[in-house]
């Protein structure tokens, strides 16, 4: 095995560049690095400019979210010996807009988020006094999936919906609404059926089905999607046929 | 981007990669993607061919014979194996991906996609002997 | 009702035709399309089809394939001219455009089955 990766790294410094750039870093291909250890090798030796986000370093926490040789990965989970002998090329996220370097502007999701109420929606609240709300392992199990998503926005990226239409909701918002509708706890599933059954909402969704080979926590966001399709759909033939005192 | 009130000093000059026309070509899993997309086409032409047949029986011998010896000319015949090729594309990818939107459950617990795309084949198969049959009997 | 409202019944729609279109469109197109057309098998005769076509239950099972698979063609077609050729602008104009067709479509179908009998 050789000694060293070559990394092509996109540089963007908009205070200089009209666009971004490459500028191609030698790492240590050493067998246990991620892409994200390359990148904190070059910041701590090589070319401290470099900017981009990163935290647990484990898989968790979503921060580390980039393109690498095409593909939207976590950096921390990707390994520089599966691209050996390389070159890796490591690009911003597609489909965001880009601050510098390689940091994104997620704002557009975090806006997004909060329309879709992504907390348990209760009608009263049980009072203290009666204890918790049970829930048994097959309640938990119709919602866990979509649970586990860590908002790190690469099924955004895997989109091709989002890419060409940033006003398309998007896979992660419409998992989280549907992590809630599912949970036995909620109640909220009609507040949210407004905002996803919106043009913009759920209906943008084509079923390409990348965005599920894209989560690195197995959300399976494409799945949440077209159930929440079926649901939103039959749910509007209601209350269109049945009169309100009926439903 | 919205900055906090009061700040004015920082407005970042974002950068927007410019998304090609040709996104679908970039990769095998979008080209795939539209292909089945465009299955929805071969659909139309086939609703479009069954009634003309129809419309043929309809009209009487001299017609059908007409309509019998057009779809024997040889673009028509590529273009409905072109057809067929795209409608079991369309068939098998949609079988494939019901699962995905019924969820069902059973006894309490949940049924397998698996079951669920199986049923669907069955289904398929089952209707296509059912036609054959009603269409090829004497 | 707003253009919000009817995305809903719009999919319903193309969901409906694309089961009834994938169940029954490859054998209809194999036999009539591809096996008679080459010779595999003769084609049936005249007063056969037309016996069938006379069943009221076969012409309703027609136009409800017919129908269906138009709006479900509709549905497919106008997300890939918007989302494959970038034209979100004018999603209105083809939207209307591609149901204009379906209902075309649609009354050349009743229109077909009914002269038929």
């Amino acid at each position: 095995m050789a000694d060293t990766i070559t990394l092509q790294v996109t540089r963007y410094r908009p205070e200089q560049d009209a666009e971004p750039t490459v500028q191609e870093y030698d790492v240590p291909l050493r067998k246990d690095w991620a892409v994200l250890d390359g990148l904190n090798h070059i910041r701590d030796h090589q070319d401290g400019t470099l900017a981009y986000r990163w935290s647990c370093r484990m898989g968790i926490c979503g921060s580390c979210g980039m393109t690498v040789n095409g593909e939207p990965r976590l950096t921390c989970a990707t390994f520089l010996t599966d691209y050996a002998p390389g070159p890796v090329r490591v690009e911003p996220l597609a489909g965001f807009p880009v601050i510098r370097d390689l940091i994104i502007d997620i704002g557009d999701f975090m806006r997004k988020l909060p329309t879709i109420k992504p907390w348990i929606v209760r009608d009263d609240d049980k009072p203290l006094s009666e204890g918790e709300y049970l829930q048994t392992p097959d309640q938990m199990d119709d919602y866990k999936k979509f649970s586990m998503c860590i908002n790190c926005m690469l099924c955004y990226s895997a989109c091709p919906v989002y890419a060409i239409d940033p006003d398309f909701i998007g896979p992660a918002a419409i998992a989280l609404a549907q992590r809630y509708n599912l949970d036995s706890r909620d109640e909220g599933a009609e507040v949210r059926l407004d905002r996803l059954i919106h043009p913009d909402g759920i209906w943008g969704c084509t079923f390409v089905g990348e965005c599920t080979r894209a989560c690195p926590k197995g959300v399976d966001p494409a799945g949440a999607i077209q159930r929440y399709k079926l649901t939103a759909a039959v749910q509007s033939l209601k209350t269109f046929l049945l009169p309100r005192g009926a439903r | 981007m919205n900055n906090p009130p009061g700040d004015a000093a920082y407005e970042p000059r974002l950068y927007r990669a410019p998304v090609s026309i040709l996104w679908w070509l970039r990769r095998r899993s979008y080209f795939f993607f539209v292909l089945r997309e465009l299955s929805s086409v071969f659909v139309a032409w086939s609703v479009v061919f069954l009634l003309l047949l129809i419309r043929a029986v309809g009209r009487g011998g001299g017609q059908y014979r007409d309509f019998l010896d057009w779809s024997a000319t040889a673009w028509v015949i590529i273009l409905n194996l072109v057809t067929l090729g795209f409608l079991v594309l369309h068939a098998i990818t949609w079988f494939n991906l019901t699962p995905a939107a019924m969820v069902l459950r059973l006894r309490g617990q949940r049924v397998p996609p698996a079951a669920i795309a199986g049923s669907a084949y069955l289904a398929w198969v089952v209707v296509s002997a059912f036609v054959v049959w009603i269409v090829m009997r004497r | 009702m707003g253009r919000r409202t009817m995305e809903p019944f719009l999919w319903l729609l193309f969901s409906a035709g694309g089961v009834l279109s994938a169940l029954l469109l490859p054998v209809l197109v194999f036999l009539f399309g591809v096996a008679m057309p080459i010779g595999w098998i003769a084609a049936p005769g005249l007063d056969h089809l037309r016996g069938l076509i006379d069943n009221p239950l076969t012409s309703l099972v027609v136009l409800a394939l017919s129908v269906l698979s138009l709006f479900h063609w509709a549905q497919r077609f106008r997300y890939t001219l918007i989302d494959g050729l970038k034209l979100k602008d004018h999603h209105r104009l083809i939207n209307v455009s591609c149901y204009t067709v379906t209902l075309v479509g649609s009354v050349a179908a009743a229109v077909v089955l009914w002269q038929v009998r």
